[in-house]
């Protein structure tokens, strides 16, 4: 079994969840209403706790503390999805966004949890679970809302239409992931984005919510080769400005 | 020699610091891996991977083992599962005094979030109650609202 290959793998696991759990805390004070503060906070905390549980495995490889690994890189060392790092925007758009991240995050603990490496699918069979409330979150709202006011709908199908093909770049296969589907760590990317999409298509089925058609796939990758959209080296000044400021602080 | 029962009856003293009616040997996250004179082992498995109390909970472990005589090493393993079917029976009594629903016993994964909608209510018992947010204050509290008694209630949410 290939560890290098493993590692690449560890390292877009949790930057995405440590980015997208930093996107979801950025709703706590601000949510639209009660409820929304709390959940997105909840999923924020939720995210952050797996990077930690994900950046540990890095660590039993080799890669340093998990706080080195989470506050000591710059942008451009970065594997998450470009998806994950855009500004939250507008509610509806955070909203469709989790989402379209819970259920791809579903589709991809789902496979960890045949994965070959021990460690890792011993996490994914932990965290799926968790995961359902977040998967809960997502569609509750989606159909609550789709189902509400003309401008709700208006609100939400643009919203869809604006993430839905941004959603792809979390599917980005790299050189290495054929490594580990060779060594059976994980599934061939584009199967796991297959069955997204299905899954997606099969759950916005009861709503009104129509998938935008897209032509390509590949408009956002970068993310899985460390390019990123200028929106990630702002999150991360804003996120590792303590640490930066005192680097014995004491959490 | 230290036996294990008598190493689970010194953390009984050991509180889950959210709900301080609990034992950290109840919610079922603290098993003893290693006796050997005063070093022991310990494997303390989180319940929610992002719980921030987890790291309250090492350190209370190592303390009241320290002030037993005893010289603790406390791991931490994500690797390994968690389920609130893992509370004690003493452990689902103390959460129903101190007013949080307790998680149902979970026989099949895929119906944890029809559970979450079938709570009953902690202060009368009322099974005629509404799920207002499956998230709450803390990551492993859900929101209700009970129709018979008007009051709004948490629930330790089934996982």
């Amino acid at each position: 079994m290939n560890l290098e290959a493993i590692k690449e793998l560890l390292y877009h696991l949790g930057d995405d969840e440590l980015i997208m759990g930093h996107r979801h805390s950025e709703w706590c004070g601000l949510g639209p209403i009660l409820e929304e503060d709390i959940s997105f906070a909840s999923m924020a905390q939720d995210e952050m706790g797996h990077a930690q549980a994900y950046y540990m495995l890095l660590q039993d490889l080799g890669e340093g503390t998990p706080d080195q690994i989470g506050f000591g890189r710059t942008a451009d060392q970065f594997f998450n999805s470009q998806f994950v790092e855009l500004p939250n925007g507008e509610y509806e758009f955070s909203l469709v966004r989790q989402f379209l991240y819970d259920v791809a995050e579903h589709v991809r603990l789902d496979d960890l949890k045949n994965s070959a490496y021990e460690p890792l699918k011993a996490l994914a069979t932990r965290l799926v679970r968790e995961e359902k409330y977040h998967f809960m979150h997502g569609i509750t709202w989606l159909a609550r809302l789709s189902s509400a006011t003309e401008e709700a709908k208006f609100r939400i199908q643009h919203a869809l239409n604006q993430a839905f093909p941004i959603a792809f770049s979390m599917f980005e296969p790299t050189e290495a992931m054929k490594q580990r589907v060779q060594d059976s760590v994980q599934s061939h990317e584009s199967v796991l984005q297959s069955k997204w999409l299905a899954l997606v298509t099969e759950l916005l089925s009861d709503t009104v919510l129509k998938l935008p058609e897209i032509n390509t796939f590949d408009s956002f990758y970068g993310g899985r080769m460390k390019k990123h959209s200028a929106h990630l080296a702002p999150l991360l000044d804003e996120m590792t400005v303590v640490i930066r400021t005192d680097p014995q602080t004491h959490w | 020699m230290y036996s294990t029962a008598q190493i689970l009856e010194w953390l009984q003293e050991v509180k889950d610091p959210e709900i301080p009616a609990l034992s950290l040997v109840d919610l079922g996250v603290v098993e003893i891996l290693n006796i050997e004179e005063k070093d022991v082992k310990i494997c303390l498995i989180p319940t929610f991977s992002g719980c921030p109390a987890l790291d309250y909970m090492k350190s209370d472990i190592e303390k009241c083992l320290k002030e037993k005589g005893l010289n603790p090493t406390v791991e931490v393993n994500f690797q390994k599962e968690w389920s609130t079917n893992m509370i004690s029976k003493q452990g689902i009594e103390n959460l129903k005094s101190f007013g949080l629903a307790p998680p149902a016993h979970i026989s099949n994964d895929n119906l944890l979030l029809k559970m979450l909608n079938e709570v009953n209510c902690p202060k009368c018992g009322s099974s005629n109650t509404q799920l207002l947010n499956p998230f709450g204050p803390t990551l492993c509290r859900a929101i209700h609202h009970c129709h018979d008694c008007k009051e709004t209630f948490e629930s330790m949410k089934p996982l």
